[in-house]
């Protein structure tokens, strides 16, 4: 194929092939930053709890009576629940679960030391202490929850503490790793401020009710402290079809056993819905990227197939004078389809250039990441495989035009 | 002539209907995509109480210590006044009208017996919170100052909660038991729910949520009633009575104030209170902290809008500016392709104008259409914007100045987009062209 007469019929419509280029480029500068950020968004909204997500469903209990102990009320509303069947196991917790978005956090220093450290930075940063998520919960918990138990062991019968703070805790192992690097975290004893909590067992992962940033989304405790709040929310494992209708026959159950009590219909949820909820704009997100992606794409494939046509149609004398003289059909079509990968080539090489700002852009404003370089060869691809898509009616249309129209005059 | 070049315009369209077509559509998605996010930020950086807005203004003073450390990613305890400041600038009266206020949710157990308790979330606040904000009464009327150093046990209720809880007559008179006390009914105000709720603490809440109630500030600090915004305390020891403690911020604070001389010197009068409490030894921090922002100062300060929402406009006008290009090159085609025909247009006489102004109305014309098509995607747009849980998203609605803008945008970006292609095609030396004919 000769590019020489392709090159001299370009310059003759330099300013369109110049618009169709910065088409080109712009779209290949934003898909690649769009579907950059869809990945981004994917992996944010895929990050596991470390529970048996689809096997648990919540339900939030406020008790109203006067006077009522919230411990005994726990304790009762707990085997109604374990009554229900197809409810295998069921525990009470005081704050939330993972992704649940309410959250009790405190600071806990792998020794003293480290405390006062963190006292005379008055910052917690650089101390060596850490912030972790703080769990609590009525016995049986780690079962409940499906959470994976990687060293050491559950919590005993007696460890268990009706108020204040109990004296052992089951981290997760992201946790052990932050507060002692390089050391057998098991059996150590961490300081908070008034009481050393010694590790008792290690969990493989636990996310988070907030997610702050990837390094310390991991970071959990969990302490053998039974709720003492008249609110508390009750965690139920059920197999995954079942969660529905043991909700149903949960709420009535509470209800029946005491009606004194507030129960949110919003906080009635299967962990899924929870999960849902809380990347909820996510999960919008990345649909309107999607979107915006493949508009993009439509609308520069539209310009694309517009311009190429009309190309066809101003050509078409000349299409057929080159027909005359011996073109096949076959030479017509690599024509138009190599004019348009040069278009698309031009538009591409400025749009990796116009990603690379834009990404430096996002990067100031959005904490988006640097941009690999493998999402611009995908990009490349998919403009050059839209392109020739494109153009592909065109050519054919040109390819159609007889060398009879050569004879003609317009 | 304007009518002749319209009619050459739809005529010069129906020729090539699918090219026509594609560009409307063109424009069509990028108008309406970036309406859509407009429309969003406009909702939500839209005055949360015009006409009353203006002589609104919020102050801020610094209590913390020195050494204090602010984490990223927790609320600014600044945002909020403490007790004792709060009361101090009550006192000292200084503005036209001022409330110090704070929110709460507090558990109402009805007296009728169909009604189940429910939470209901509503305002603490001090006597001159109705007329500062201009809060409308439908029955009975808000509290007095005496009422406050009284720790009254009264309260106004919402419009709605009134309706829910003694049906179609109005509750003044009657009790409302919230809490473990009860309140006594003086009045009942109009439906009133300013977008976002900028009195509120804006990190703990800022739309959808409306007062239900309204009760007494001291009553509220008398009942170690719950308190919904942020608490932010910075005391090493446990006083105990944390509501009142001089280094906890909870509150918030509104005056109104009339001219400019007027908010001058409210603002000197923060700054002379602060450098009166550095003095004491209760502040530490120079006196120049202590600010005083309007209402949409306030608000533009707390930067409601997500980052996300940003993002999506300006992923909607990247779109635009790629469709614009799109038509810019299919316009310059277009009429590249009829040079013939302008040749014998400017044989016969027309001038370079003309045919700029004929190829300028059938860029228009497009953008008209395409403003029209932009308008039904930019109403679909909102609408899934709707339907998103966000708080913000309820009200995103497009209003008449939206809906102008929308048509005003298209065709704007229409010509802009023909100015190019026509500037060219006008260019066409006439003698070359015919000769070829």
């Amino acid at each position: 194929m000769q590019l020489r007469p392709i090159l001299s019929s370009l310059r003759r419509h330099k300013l369109t092939a110049c618009l169709l280029v910065l088409q080109a480029a712009l779209t290949c500068a934003i898909v690649c930053n769009v579907v950059f950020m869809i990945a981004n968004r994917v992996q944010r909204i895929s990050v596991p709890t470390g529970m048996a997500e689809n096997e648990l469903s919540v339900i939030q209990s406020t008790g109203i009576e006067k006077g009522e102990n919230p411990q005994a009320r726990h304790t009762t509303d707990l085997a109604v629940l374990r009554a229900i069947p197809g409810v295998q196991s069921a525990v009470a917790v005081s704050y939330s679960l993972p992704l649940d978005q309410s959250e009790s956090s405190s600071g806990l220093c792998p020794s003293k030391q480290a405390l006062d450290r963190a006292m005379q930075l008055n910052s917690i940063e650089g101390s060596g202490c850490m912030e972790p998520a703080v769990y609590d919960g009525t016995p049986s918990l780690i079962n409940t929850l499906g959470l994976r138990l990687v060293a050491g062991r559950d919590f005993q019968p007696d460890e268990y503490v009706s108020a204040g703070k109990p004296a052992v805790a089951i981290v997760t192992r992201a946790l052990a790793q932050h507060l002692y690097p390089g050391k057998q975290a098991l059996g150590q004893s961490m300081y908070d401020g008034d009481n050393y909590i010694r590790i008792v067992g290690i969990v493989d992962k636990l996310l988070r009710p907030n997610l702050r940033k990837p390094g310390v989304d991991d970071d959990s405790m969990i302490w053998p402290q039974r709720p003492d709040r008249a609110g508390v929310l009750y965690v139920m494992r059920s197999a995954p079809q079942d969660r529905e209708r043991v909700l149903q026959a949960a709420s009535a159950a509470l209800l029946k056993a005491s009606p004194s009590r507030l129960m949110d219909p919003k906080r009635m949820q299967t962990y899924t819905e929870i999960r849902a909820e809380y990347f909820q704009r996510d999960t919008t997100m990345i649909g309107l990227l999607i979107a915006s992606a493949l508009g993009l794409l439509f609308v520069t494939a539209l310009g694309i197939t517009g311009l190429a046509n009309f190309w066809v149609q101003q050509r078409t004398r000349s299409i057929g004078i080159r027909r005359a003289i011996g073109a096949t059909r076959g030479d017509i079509v690599r024509y138009f389809q190599t004019e348009n990968f040069l278009i698309v080539s031009a538009g591409v090489l400025l749009g990796m250039l116009l990603a690379f700002v834009l990404n430096a852009v996002l990067m100031q404003h959005y904490e988006l990441q640097r941009l690999p370089w493998f999402y611009l060869l995908v990009g490349a691809l998919v403009l050059w495989g839209l392109g020739q898509l494109a153009v592909l009616g065109p050519a054919l249309r040109a390819a159609a035009v007889p060398p009879v129209v050569a004879t003609r005059s317009v | 002539m304007f009518g002749y070049y319209v009619d050459m315009a739809l005529r010069s369209l129906k020729r090539s209907p699918v090219l026509t077509a594609l560009m409307v559509l063109a424009i069509g998605l990028g108008i309406g995509a970036s309406m859509t996010m407009i429309t969003v930020l406009h909702v939500m950086t839209s005055d949360p109480l015009p006409g009353r807005s203006a002589m609104l203004f919020t102050p801020h003073l610094d209590p913390l210590p020195l050494d204090h450390k602010h984490r990223d990613d927790g609320p600014d305890p600044t945002d909020n006044l403490t007790w004792p400041d709060a009361m101090a600038l009550l006192s000292a009266h200084r503005a036209k009208l001022q409330a110090a206020m704070a929110g709460g949710s507090l558990l109402l157990r009805p007296a009728r017996a169909d009604l189940r308790p429910f939470t209901v979330s509503g305002r603490y606040g001090t006597a001159e919170l109705f007329a500062l904000f201009g809060i409308p009464f439908e029955h009975g009327q808000g509290w007095s100052s005496g009422d406050d150093a009284s720790r009254a046990r009264v309260i106004v209720l919402g419009k709605t909660l009134d309706r829910k809880l003694f049906g179609s007559a109005s509750g003044i008179g009657q009790t409302v038991r919230l809490g473990d006390s009860d309140f006594r009914v003086i009045g009942v105000t109009a439906d009133w729910r300013p977008q976002p709720m900028f009195y509120a603490d804006l990190s703990a809440q800022s739309f959808g949520d409306t007062d239900q109630f309204f009760l007494p500030l001291s009553a509220a600090v008398d009942l170690k009633l719950q308190i919904n915004g942020n608490q932010s305390s910075w005391s090493k020891n446990d006083s105990g009575e944390p509501m009142t403690d001089a280094e906890m911020t909870w509150l918030q604070f509104w005056v109104q104030l009339d001219s400019a001389a007027q908010v001058q010197a409210y603002h000197q009068f923060l700054m002379d209170y602060s450098a009166q409490q550095k003095v004491l030894g209760r502040f530490q921090r120079p006196a120049t902290e202590a600010k005083l922002y309007s209402l949409m100062g306030w608000l533009e300060h707390k930067n409601l809008v997500p980052t996300d929402v940003r993002l999506q406009l300006w992923l909607a006008l990247g779109f635009l500016v790629v469709c614009i290009v799109n038509i810019v090159a299919l316009l310059l085609a277009k009429f590249l392709r009829r040079s013939g025909e302008i040749s014998v247009r400017r044989a016969l006489g027309a001038r370079r104008r003309d045919i700029f102004l004929q190829l300028g109305i059938e860029s228009a014309t497009v953008g008209v259409a395409g403003g029209v098509l932009g308008l039904l995607i930019a109403e679909l747009g909102l609408w899934s914007v709707r339907r998103r849980p966000d708080d913000y998203a309820q009200f995103a609605q497009m209003d008449m100045s939206m809906l102008l803008g929308t048509l005003a945008l298209a065709v704007v970006a229409s010509v802009l987009a023909g100015l190019l292609p026509a500037w060219r095609a006008c260019r066409v030396q006439p003698a070359l062209q015919l000769k070829t004919l």
